[in-house]
């Protein structure tokens, strides 16, 4: 086997400051084994990795959790990451947020504040979060954050039960003055894979969703700028996960776990830990951040596949949860064997009528459940 | 944007030297663009002050051997203002 590339640097650093987080949406993409985690990283263990990684090129960075809130040394850390010259963007529910802490943080260097919602509607937002007073606080942070000079990014996960709604998304986001917003469709990863049937919405409801969409651009051309992320089990082909494995991306786990993807806790891989690892050599020589580098590890169909340098064969994670092997093709494409798994999901979502009424929220109690029914 | 408009930079944008890139960048939330060296001098003149023409004319000073270099600056400028990189004052 030819020894991979040199990487290039990795632009983004995703700093999962903690797995704690005061709501429990049944979409969140952590890990269902959060429970499992070692301890949390110091501060001391942070600026480190701050400082390594933007020595290494890293420009982007993102604050996320669970709610990063919650971290009393956000502040601090947010302060040397202005220093060092990142670009920090911190990713939250807004719980936890007041206008004093908006504007400390702002003081610090922050750059950008995404606030997170369940829906445009009070009712399903308390139903998705499991918090009634969360949506009217969202709003207003949402408004403190406008008012502090931060671009106000507003993200709105969508799944069945919001999608139908996203007319009154879109005129609260545009009420709200949001610069850009995400209409992001459920990426099918840690707890939202779990409750996949009864988040998955119909192609019906995607299609609506497009249109009201579409018609909402044409009749605002200087608007906010919207963007919209179809679920890709709807695509024949596969996303181009993180621009390829370990080739911009790097995420470290509340416990110092380093992964390429935020999602590849899940894989069967041995991920390096920032405590015992500096990030030049997690990056470039860590064996799981070479795992999955170039297309040697490829497998039919993707090996021989014109559109590999577009796709990279789609996500690892996705590969491995599905088909159980991570070096598959990402079974959403329509060139893969087992695209027949992805369908079966699709069917077995759309025939699934429940009303939401047995979706797993996230919490640290339902993760040891899991794990103790692993065991 | 026209001559004796004052471009700034969109305050949501940073302008800064990427050593790793070798290129300076614009980051803006969740993004980076790279520019290249007459992007990066037209934008690196762009400080809220001085307007289009005065931009035109500072650089022609400067290179005199560059062929229309003021058709270079405005289409530059009407393409920075359409992505949003910069605003009127
Ligand atoms: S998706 Fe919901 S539960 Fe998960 S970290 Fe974000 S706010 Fe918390
Ligand atoms: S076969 Fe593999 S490389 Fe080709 S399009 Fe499908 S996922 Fe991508």
């Amino acid at each position: 086997m030819s020894a991979p590339p040199t990487p290039s640097p990795p632009l983004w650093l995703l700093a999962e400051l903690t797995y704690r987080c005061p709501l429990q949406c049944p979409y969140c993409s952590n890990p269902v084994e959060m429970a499992a985690a070692g301890q949390e990283l110091e501060t001391e263990d942070w600026l480190r990795v701050l400082r390594q990684a933007r020595q290494l090129g890293a420009a982007q960075l993102g604050f996320s959790g669970g709610e990063p809130l919650v971290r009393q040394d956000l502040e601090l850390l947010v302060a040397e990451a202005r220093q060092l010259g990142f670009y920090s963007n911190l990713i939250t529910s807004g719980v936890g947020l007041t206008r004093e802490r908006v504007l400390a943080l702002r003081e610090a260097g922050l750059d950008h504040i995404q606030v997170s919602f369940q829906s445009a509607e009070e009712e399903v937002s308390a139903l998705l979060s499991g918090s009634r007073k969360a949506f009217a606080h969202k709003l207003a942070m949402a408004e403190a954050v406008k008012s502090a000079g931060y671009p106000m990014v507003l993200n709105f996960v969508l799944h069945r039960h919001n999608i139908d709604q996203v007319e009154q998304i879109i005129e609260l986001a545009s009420a709200l003055g949001a610069d850009y917003v995400e209409l992001a469709n459920t990426q099918y990863h840690g707890w939202a894979l779990l409750n996949r049937d009864e988040l998955m919405p119909s192609g019906e409801q995607i299609q609506h969703a497009e249109r009201v969409t579409n018609a909402w651009r044409e009749a605002h051309p200087e608007g906010m700028r919207i963007f919209f992320v179809v679920p890709d089990y709807y695509e024949d082909r596969p996303k181009p996960c993180m621009n390829g494995w370990g080739q911009m991306f790097l995420a470290v786990a509340p416990d110092g776990m380093a992964l390429p993807c935020h999602s590849a806790r899940s894989l069967p891989l041995e991920f390096p830990n920032v405590r015992d690892m500096d990030i030049d050599t997690v990056w470039h020589r860590s064996e799981a951040f070479n795992a999955y580098r170039g297309f040697d590890w490829m497998q039919e169909p993707c090996r021989s596949c014109p559109e590999k340098e577009r796709d990279f064969g789609g996500c690892r994670c996705q590969a491995f949860a599905l088909t159980g092997d991570p070096t598959q093709a990402d079974p959403v494409c329509t060139k893969s064997e087992q695209r027949h798994l992805v369908d079966a999901a699709l069917t077995a979502a759309n025939c699934h009528k429940t009303g939401g009424t047995a979706m797993r929220y996230r919490t640290l109690q339902a993760s040891r459940d899991i794990l103790a029914s692993q065991s | 944007m026209n001559k004796t408009t004052i471009p700034r930079l969109n305050r949501h944008f940073r302008m800064q030297w990427e050593e790793a890139q070798n290129c300076h960048v614009l980051l803006y939330p969740e993004g980076m663009v790279k520019l290249n060296d007459s992007a990066s001098l037209i934008l690196g003149c762009v400080d809220g002050s001085r307007s289009v023409g005065d931009i035109i004319a500072d650089l022609s000073a400067r290179f005199p051997d560059v062929e229309d270099i003021a058709g270079d600056i405005e289409e530059f400028m009407a393409i920075a203002s359409a992505r949003r990189w910069i605003e009127p004052v």
